[in-house]
């Protein structure tokens, strides 16, 4: 059998620092989606207790923390990221295996928030967007879902095939961020 | 124009896909006859004033949702999702 060796999406493109904020790769893990039955999302939300102890997610939400999150991603569903999805799960929601189905980078920086408000329609202040909150939203013409996980630190997941646009989006953004505050 | 997702919050329309009129919801019965059936195919009315339409939040959530809005003056009155019940 031939070896094949697994490449991320921003292989070469990351990481890149403009002033203040650095844009990396982030290695998720696992990523499942979670879709629950009809009158199941409290079983399901059960179930995700006892395994990982975390909550299935209101809209806009994320439960967990680093290695095992969930992330609200739309009407019903949320994605599992990090650990290997549990059999008892599948008694009460639907499951898709989304690894290697998307690109997913952090932010990070005190001008992360000027970098984001320059590409995204919507208020990701620290004061409205806390910790823990996420959106599903656009950067410049892709569709998103972006998460705080700290104070001047965001998630951004977009397609894979889309990553080396999200990196180039991104990065010409940190530039000018950079440039207007006469950063090198 | 902003369009308040119910669960995503007021959103830019840029998110939003426009189907049209919600008369989508109102499908008629299989017997309901020729010309019940030919005007939920193909009569619509064009409101100046207040009209339901269909909006799917596509960079968002991904929920079809109806929202009631005047074509006159802009203002939305309200914003359901769809069940899909």
């Amino acid at each position: 059998m031939a070896e094949l060796i697994a490449q991320s999406p921003c292989r070469d493109l990351l990481p890149v620092t403009h002033g203040t904020v650095t844009l990396s790769e982030v290695d998720p893990g696992n990523i499942t989606s979670l879709s629950p039955f009809k009158g199941k999302a409290a079983t399901l939300s059960d179930a995700l207790n006892s395994a990982y102890g975390l909550r299935f997610p209101a809209p806009g939400r994320s439960t967990g923390k680093e290695g095992a999150r969930c992330l609200w991603t739309g009407r019903h569903q949320a994605f599992l990221q990090g650990p290997e999805p549990v059999d008892s799960l599948k008694a009460s929601a639907a499951l898709t295996d989304q690894s290697d189905a998307w690109t997913v980078v952090s932010l990070e920086g005190a001008d992360a928030e000027d970098v984001l408000a320059r590409l995204v329609p919507i208020d990701l202040r620290a004061g409205v967007f806390k910790r823990g909150h996420t959106a599903r939203t656009l950067c410049q013409h892709m569709t998103a879902s972006i998460t705080r996980t700290g104070a001047n630190r965001f998630q951004i997941m977009v397609f894979r095939s889309m990553a080396a646009t999200l990196c180039h989006e991104l990065g010409e953004a940190m530039h000018m961020v950079a440039a207007r505050a006469g950063r090198p | 124009m902003r369009l308040p997702c119910p669960l995503c919050g007021t959103r830019d329309r840029r998110e939003f896909y426009y189907q049209g009129a919600a008369v989508a919801l109102n499908r008629p019965a299989p017997d309901a006859g020729q010309e019940a059936w030919e005007n939920y195919m193909h009569l619509r009315d064009n409101p100046a004033g207040r009209t339901r339409d269909l909006w799917m939040h596509e960079a968002g959530c991904g929920s079809w949702i109806v929202v009631e809005r005047d074509t006159v003056t802009h203002e939305i009155f309200s914003a359901e999702l769809i069940d899909a019940d």
